[in-house]
């Protein structure tokens, strides 16, 4: 699968679209084709503050339930009603159409490219 | 923690699940298909077309002798003696309490000769309880699951497709029967039975001969929309269909009547049968618990261990033992046990799933009937 070279990554399979102020928040193709079929997802409420690496969410696949961990640190400006609405948009475009959140990122964080994404998943 | 999968048995259709790029789970021990692609997808292929399914970790236990049908009768809940030849019945092994061992279909193949199939995670209870139990009579008991295989064709156009790779009609193999048939120039016992609530036969085949039955029923089955499906959707396919799994609704702490399925012990069989005083003590008390079907309104699916609660009194009812989105009715099924005066439909009840206190309303576990 390819993985955008536009985006950062964390290491918990989520992809941000930029390290510092407004941006956009997903979980990689990588962690929705892990999932399975996702049914529920549960968004953190706009204006929570987020902090980076702490869980502020949930998806839950037909299987099992996963947290979602904030790539950064910041304020939920937008939500995604869509995927709340059909969350399978997850699985069928989890870089465009399966976006889940906007936050202003107030701390910069240590995120990884795509190519270190990229070899992060291949060691797995 | 991962699983070594190096040290997980595989079955002989292993390869053929490999280049299918199915996705393996560990599962008793095994390592099995979870899913090949959506596991959704396959539900709705199995419930609209047909899916076809690797079971071959299950065991496949032969107990053969001219006592067979006697020691079955005196080791298992049900009547096996009373099977005709080419017949099949779901039953129970259980403990000496009362308590529930596994669940098992017996398929009697010749007068002297039964094929008892259990559950994989179940296999050596199992084994060692029927070799324990058929001491003094005069029957052997084998385990055939190693030289076996199991592969099952589920869903409206199973009987197409399984008539499309043998000679004789299956039409006229009636449900929870089974005979031994040629399919693709090869030996193989054909049973209609299954565990989805669909249409659908079980394949008994040698080791040898899986790959080439697997292959060949995928070639011959494509018209008709035969896929893969792993065990995902094997479970969401039993719940909706309200059958119980070994481990969640059913587990050595339970009769058979806290499952609802009384009916599986006959009393009125001729000899003694290990747990026959405790059963006969359950019944006339009545059961402990009753297992019920829930739906829940919103998104949010009540899981096994998620604790069932009233919430006027803040009383732990009991737990979810199987809970999943259902794919067929689009809103998340379950079932728990709940002490008898909580189980009418009319009963507000509630689930703490992960914190969060959902409203569930009481159903048939039967959520899904197919339509013919």
């Amino acid at each position: 699968m390819t993985i955008p070279v536009n985006l950062h990554y964390s290491t918990d399979h989520e992809w941000v679209s930029a390290s510092e102020g407004p941006a956009t928040v997903g979980i990689t193709a990588f962690a929705a084709e892990a999932l399975g079929d996702i049914v529920y997802v549960q968004l953190p409420e706009i204006g929570a503050k987020v902090e980076a690496g702490q869980p502020c969410g949930e998806v839950e696949s037909t299987k099992s339930v996963s947290e979602l961990y904030a790539p950064a640190s910041g304020t939920v400006l937008e939500i995604n009603d869509a995927v709340v609405a059909d969350p399978s948009l997850i699985n069928q475009d989890p870089y465009a159409g399966g976006w889940l959140y906007r936050l202003h990122v107030q701390q910069p964080a240590a995120l990884l490219s795509a190519a270190e994404y990229d070899a992060l998943i291949h060691s797995a | 923690m991962t699983p070594d999968h190096r040290l997980l048995r595989r079955t002989p259709l292993y390869a053929a699940h490999d280049q299918l790029g199915a996705k393996f789970t560990a599962f008793a021990g095994w390592s099995m298909p979870l899913r090949y692609g959506s596991e959704v997808t396959e539900h709705h292929a199995v419930r609209h077309r047909a899916g076809l399914f690797d079971l071959s970790h299950m065991a496949q236990i032969e107990v053969s002798g001219p006592e067979a049908g006697r020691a079955l009768d005196y080791a298992l809940v049900g009547h096996l003696s009373a099977i005709d030849v080419g017949g099949a019945r779901y039953t129970m092994l259980c403990h000496d309490t009362g308590g529930i061992l596994d669940d098992l279909v017996a398929y009697r193949l010749a007068e002297h000769r039964f094929l008892v199939v259990a559950n994989a995670s179940n296999a050596a209870v199992v084994l060692a309880a029927l070799r324990d139990r058929a001491d003094g009579f005069s029957t052997s008991v084998a385990d055939r699951t190693q030289d076996r295989a199991l592969i099952a064709v589920q869903g409206p156009n199973a009987a197409e497709i399984v008539s499309s790779v043998v000679e004789t009609p299956v039409e006229t193999l009636r449900y929870y029967a089974a005979t031994v048939v040629e399919m693709a120039q090869r030996s193989v016992i054909l049973a209609r039975t299954g565990y989805t609530g669909e249409d659908g036969f079980e394949i008994f085949c040698s080791a040898e001969d899986a790959t080439d039955l697997w292959q060949t029923l995928l070639r011959e089955g494509a018209e008709h929309g035969l896929q893969p499906a792993g065990l995902a959707c094997r479970d969401t396919l039993r719940l909706e269909a309200g059958m119980p799994l070994y481990g969640n609704e059913l587990h050595v702490g339970i009769t058979p009547f806290e499952a609802g399925l009384g009916r599986v012990v006959a009393f009125g069989k001729p000899g003694d049968f290990v747990g026959r005083a405790a059963l006969a003590e359950r019944k006339a008390s009545g059961p402990r618990s009753v297992l019920v079907g829930l739906v829940a309104a919103g998104r949010r699916v009540p899981r096994h261990g998620h604790a069932v609660i009233d919430l006027v009194s803040g009383e732990r009812l009991g737990l979810i033992t199987s809970g999943a989105p259902s794919p067929t009715l689009g809103h998340p099924i379950a079932m728990a046990h709940v002490p008898a005066p909580h189980a009418h439909p009319e009963t507000s009840l509630h689930v703490d799933i992960r914190g969060t206190i959902e409203p569930v309303s009481i159903t048939s576990t039967q959520f899904y009937r197919r339509s013919r």
